[in-house]
């Protein structure tokens, strides 16, 4: 005699009941953040389109010398808003490429502890590079004007 | 269940390679150029900066053929990149996602990085 104990269509929630007693929301907490799941996308896109503008910057600016001597290339470098789009270019690039080498590396290199390893280094790297580049910056600049 | 064969996908050996995913390979070798670029660069700023790294030797380097070989691969690898990554940065915003428009707009970044390298290394 089905349907005569009524309430059959709210059986699922009994089912819910029984497999746990835990809410969605609690349930939900815990499984990682969705606030910062789309950081490292989203990142790749600004610097991205902050190296459209540095990028010709760069190559605009340089092609627009007439020799590329050492001397040269100090007083190009010591310019106040060479020095300025530099360090960005600098920093947007170092930091566009450690975004994009991570994907290489999650999509190539296997074995858990060798991924992590590897984007580890590479993050360090990155970093190194960045800082590098910045120093070399500031001290042509601070150099120059000293 | 029949047992007849059926086509699995992707069969790289008898699909016909399309100009789309050539593009998106470039996308990604040329990025990793790039990235090893970013040494180069670094190094160069570095011997802009202090005598101890040497500003002529970098300046030769550049000069010989395998230097001037990496230049130029890098001067491709940057416009490619460049121009592939605003086909990407459409695509981010739900355009061009026919077929026919994936597939011109991927000549269109071929043509343009080659037009623009071209260029480029000629004037400067």
């Amino acid at each position: 005699m089905a349907g005569s104990r009524g309430g059959g269509r709210f059986d699922y929630l009994l089912l819910d009941h029984r497999m746990s007693l835990r809410s969605p929301l609690s349930r939900a907490l815990g499984s990682g953040s969705a606030k910062e799941g789309t950081d490292h996308w989203w990142m790749q896109r600004v610097t991205a389109i902050a190296l459209l503008i540095l990028g010709a910057w760069f190559l605009i600016s340089l092609a627009a010398q007439d020799t590329y001597s050492e001397s040269d290339m100090v007083a190009w470098v010591a310019s106040p808003f060479n020095a300025i789009m530099l360090l960005l270019a600098s920093i947007t690039l170092a930091w566009h490429s450690m975004l994009g080498i991570q994907i290489v590396i999650e999509d190539y290199v296997h074995g858990p502890g060798l991924k992590v390893v590897s984007i580890i280094l590479s993050k360090f790297v990155h970093v190194f590079m960045g800082v590098a580049a910045v120093l070399a910056i500031l001290k042509v600049v601070l150099g120059s004007s000293a | 269940m029949s047992k007849e064969e059926r086509p699995l996908s992707p069969h790289l050996t008898i699909y016909r390679w399309p100009i789309t995913m050539t593009l998106s390979i470039l996308h990604r070798i040329t990025g990793v150029a790039l990235a090893v670029g970013l040494i180069a660069f670094v190094f160069w700023l570095e011997a802009i900066a202090y005598e101890a790294v040497s500003y002529d030797l970098i300046s030769e380097t550049m000069r010989s053929v395998i230097g001037q070989f990496a230049l130029l691969g890098w001067l491709f690898s940057f416009f490619f990149h460049l121009s592939n990554g605003i086909r990407h940065l459409i695509w981010d915003t739900g355009h061009l996602f026919e077929k026919r428009q994936a597939d011109l707009s991927a000549w269109l970044v071929l043509v343009a990085a080659v037009v623009l390298t071209t260029c480029y290394w000629i004037i400067v």
